[in-house]
């Protein structure tokens, strides 16, 4: 892709049809819970997860915020020769190590991702950083899996997850790759 | 620590805000007004994943999960741990504790491990509030298929080193 290419954003609906698939399956199953555990029941959990989604509010603000900069200020030439198409595995290194260090919750890597797609990171550099943070990311590893597993299971969990998002990334560019074939064969 | 978290995604966001205001003005106000805006288009998303999600996870029969994965499954509680990880809905906590009931109830390492990690991977609703809005599609079908190997794959490897 040459630098100068336009952006390509992909336009955020405020809703779509997968939003509403998973919207009946919550409005089913809140029925199911009022109706068989009672109106108690209903409340704990709705106002358990409206904190949780007033605490998650500003995490998504401030990823929304970086993925504006960063398709902005991110020199374009800099994002291709360290994860663009020609990147190697150096490339897909270099990815897997910005998700161990890149914070936040799960909803705010994908926009961030999105961002270094769309100013030329290559599909699989842009999939081993999206699998690396899942796995290996520092934060959701100290504040949600720790409390729940304690230390000895998540070092070995992490150990063997090491070097997932490395063949994540590889195994995506075969696929790209694949995809890209068979696209020009038709 | 999740204070610390949350101060650091905004010391990056303001970080860059400082040098998109040393460009220019406008640099600075239209990516602001940009990232707000995505943020307000996503909070209907938010809000149905975050709020719906507690009754999705009320509905799992989470005792018979963790049987169904016990420590002699083998290969087969794997398979189960793996799939019954992608049904289970996003979300930060849902998938950690059912995984961490398991443990406690006698379900296998590898087997708890295939779980959590297929959860944290494919959870479908978040694959399909989170990830599809906002990515290109293409990217996030290759990432799905790209992963489906790793439960497996990180599964046998604790099942091969008897860890953890």
């Amino acid at each position: 892709m040459p630098p100068e290419a336009p952006l390509k954003r992909v336009k955020r609906k405020a809703f779509d049809w997968s939003s509403a698939a998973v919207g009946l399956a919550v409005v089913v199953s809140a029925a199911v819970v009022y109706w068989r555990d009672g109106q108690a029941k209903f409340l704990e959990i709705l106002f358990g997860d409206v904190g949780l989604f007033i605490d998650i509010l500003p995490k998504v603000l401030a990823a929304c915020l970086i993925a504006a900069f960063v398709a902005v200020l991110m020199p374009r030439e800099v994002v291709l020769r360290w994860v663009g198409a020609e990147s190697g595995l150096l490339g897909i290194v270099i990815a897997t190590l910005a998700g161990i260090i890149c914070p936040g919750g799960p909803i705010t890597i994908f926009p961030i991702a999105a961002a270094f797609a769309a100013i030329g990171a290559d599909t699989g550099a842009t999939i081993a950083f999206i699998t690396s943070w899942t796995l290996l990311g520092y934060a959701r590893m100290l504040v949600w899996e720790l409390p729940f597993f304690g230390g000895e299971f998540v070092f070995w969990r992490t150990l063997i997850a090491l070097p997932m998002p490395i063949f994540a990334g590889l195994l995506a560019r075969a696929i790209a790759g694949w995809w890209a074939r068979r696209k020009a064969g038709e | 620590m999740i204070y610390f978290v949350d101060g650091l995604l905004w010391v990056i966001a303001i970080g860059l805000g400082l040098i998109a205001m040393s460009r220019s003005r406008k640099v600075f106000r239209d990516s602001v007004s940009e990232g707000a805006m995505d943020c307000v288009r996503l909070i209907p998303r938010i809000m149905l994943g975050v709020i719906g999600s507690g009754y999705i996870a009320a509905l799992l029969p989470q005792e018979v999960m963790g049987n169904w994965f016990g420590a002699d499954s083998g290969v087969t509680g794997i398979l189960i741990a793996a799939v019954a990880g992608s049904i289970t809905p996003g979300g930060p906590v849902v998938g950690f504790s059912i995984g961490a009931a398991a443990l406690k109830g006698g379900a296998g390492a590898p087997q708890v491990l295939a779980y959590t990690i297929a959860w944290a991977l494919f959870a479908w609703q978040r694959v399909f509030l989170w990830e599809l809005p906002v990515m290109p599609p293409r990217l996030v079908w290759i990432r799905v298929a790209a992963s489906l190997p790793i439960p497996f794959l990180v599964a046998l490897g604790a099942l091969l080193l008897g860890k953890p």
